[in-house]
């Protein structure tokens, strides 16, 4: 993966890559039977592909929630917490749905997080599978909320239940997009 | 409310199935259940198919299964709550004779995950969260969700990794026994420890399979029930909860909330004592997506106190003969988790038991004649709970 592009374009390529072999058996199996017909290694059905493939990249709305990624450009990560009743929300949302009513204050989240509990993805989703295996855990912070994010360290066997935690900003290698995550303290 | 009861069922060959379409294995199950009612789809008043789709290509689940069924021009509709659905699609259908709007209505859980590769699968199940906030940037997974109950479940309680194995091998030792089953092999711990992660803790032997399957249920109206056959076998109550969308926000990591407030409402709703339930049920089906989950529901759902199931499952008091018989069919681990059949698979299984006539060796004795099914969406996202009966509410 060259380092100039970001994952918006390095995934697809990478995605594409590794269908490519197959594809190409196939595109074999339509000009010589005429049909997109091919036998399932395991079963031996014949077994028909899907000639229309559907890509799906969604588009989110972030208006509400833009002071979040202003932070994060800023090197911090903020919430919301309402002004009527103090409630802090994470992730950030515009309403409050104890009070109902849409006035809220932005917050930097700062401070030691203590490690609740997290997992290694070594089976990874299609989409994460560019990457090496990752560890995701969920950090309980001193305002009262828990965030879900990865752990920036090189072994699982070096975590421990209420194990000091920061929250870091910044480009997650390789994909080179702003992110938060965690590490120990 | 009337009063509604099962009068058929049927259930298609859970696994790998290459050789049938979502409408060919859907139809495996409705045939089986309207040859054992002895009714046709003239009969029926209304269906509702229970599928979450999306690895599948027949969007219209609903429309399609109802063509390919002869149910035109029947109302259908399709229920979704995840790995809920299928107790999410027999409870609509309830109502709809509970209410006394419809006499007999057909429940069909489905689901071909096969028609696409296991790294799209993957991909699309681990979106089955908060999809914002948890896959987006962190690339969560099912099991790797469900690891995250089980880390912290383990670190509390001095729970090993073999405790885990001990659901697994029982799982795959009932299965053994299912002719329907993904899995109809035996396993050993040393074999289930010694295969590999797919989100620490939790290894491949601890999860359940992608699997394609269907199962169909066909409920009456009590004047209906009692036409069609002599013993149907009652709906005695629900329950149901929601958890929230992102783990993050759950309040511990050692059971699923919304699982206690399910059995707590069913539990009141029959007169069953929540401390005690294992006194009422003769066998039950808990949600074993992975092995931490039939673990922790072994608790939420009140058989054991917190951090002593593990002891309990060693003692092989989860087997018949001990205290509660659990996932005799092999539940989601070996029989396989078809994600929308799942839940109506379930509940086929346990009328199945309470009629006493599955397979010898995995037949629970029926004493009481009561049986209990959790069926978990998500990650705790979703939970269903049911009673069946042989005895009349
Ligand atoms: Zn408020």
């Amino acid at each position: 993966m060259s380092d100039d592009k970001t994952i918006i374009k390095k995934l697809p390529e990478h995605i594409d890559r590794l269908s490519e072999e197959a594809l190409s058996l196939i595109d074999n199996i339509v000009r010589e039977t005429g049909l997109p017909i091919y036998q399932d290694p395991k079963t031996g059905a014949p077994m028909w592909l899907d000639v229309r493939e559907l890509r799906l990249r969604y588009v989110i709305p972030v208006k509400n929630i833009e002071e979040f990624f202003k932070g994060l450009r800023n090197g911090v990560v903020r919430t919301t917490k309402c002004k009527e009743c103090g409630t802090i929300y994470f992730p950030p949302q515009p309403d409050c749905p104890k009070c109902r009513v849409r006035n809220m204050e932005w917050i930097d989240i700062d401070g030691e997080g203590e490690l609740l509990t997290w997992t290694v993805i070594n089976v990874k989703p299609l989409s994460f599978s560019h990457l090496k295996d990752y560890i995701v855990g969920i950090v309980r912070m001193p305002q009262g909320f828990n965030i879900l994010a990865w752990i920036n360290v090189d072994s699982h066997e070096k975590l421990a239940p209420g194990m000091k935690m920061r929250l870091k900003v910044g480009r997650r290698d390789p994909e080179g997009y702003i992110t938060y995550w965690f590490e120990p303290i | 409310m009337k009063r509604v009861a099962i009068v058929g069922t049927g259930i298609a060959r859970y696994g790998y199935r290459t050789d049938a379409t979502l409408a060919e294995i859907a139809y495996e199950a409705i045939k089986e259940a309207l040859d054992e009612a002895r009714i046709g789809p003239e009969d029926i008043d209304s269906f509702v198919v229970g599928n979450v789709g999306s690895w599948s290509s027949e969007p219209l689940p609903a429309v399609l299964i109802g063509e390919y069924a002869g149910l035109v021009p029947k109302n259908g509709i399709r229920v979704e709550a995840a790995c809920a659905t299928g107790l999410a699609a027999t409870r609509t259908a309830y109502n709809m004779i509970a209410s006394g709007e419809a006499s007999i209505v057909l429940v069909i859980g489905v689901e071909k995950m096969n028609e696409s590769t296991t790294p799209q699968v993957v991909e699309l199940i681990g979106r089955a969260g908060n999809y914002f906030w948890e896959f987006q940037n962190f690339g969560m997974t099912f099991p790797g969700y469900y690891a995250m109950y089980a880390t912290s479940y383990m670190k509390r309680f001095g729970v090993r990794e073999e405790d885990l194995c001990e659901v697994a091998v029982k799982n795959h030792y009932y299965g053994s026994m299912n002719p329907k089953a993904h899995f109809q092999n035996r396993i050993t711990v040393e074999q289930c420890m010694s295969s590999r992660y797919v989100a620490w803790p939790l290894k491949l032997y601890d999860s359940s399979p992608i699997t394609d399957g269907a199962a169909a249920l066909i409920l009456a109206s009590e004047d209906i029930a009692m036409k069609i056959t002599d013993s149907p076998i009652w709906i005695r109550g629900w329950g149901y909860a929601n958890g929230t969308s992102n783990l993050s926000k759950r309040s511990d990591y050692i059971g699923l909330e919304a699982t206690r407030v399910a059995a707590e409402m069913l539990y009141k709703k029959i007169g069953v004592d929540p401390k005690n339930p294992a006194k009422y049920f003769d066998v039950a089906n808990l949600h074993d997506a992975f092995t931490i989950a039939e673990l922790m529901a072994l608790s939420d759902m009140g058989f054991v106190k917190k951090g002593e199931e593990h002891i309990v499952v060693r003692e092989k008091q989860t087997y018949i003969g001990g205290l509660i018989p659990v996932n005799l069919d092999g539940g989601l681990k070996a029989k396989g988790h078809p994600i929308g059949a799942t839940g109506v698979g379930m509940l086929v299984e346990l009328t199945r038991q309470l009629q006493q006539r599955v397979e010898r060796g995995r037949q629970a004795p029926i004493k009481r004649g009561w049986a209990l099914a959790h069926n978990v969406g998500g990650t705790g996202h979703y939970v269903f709970t049911a009673a069946l009966s042989v005895d009349k509410p």
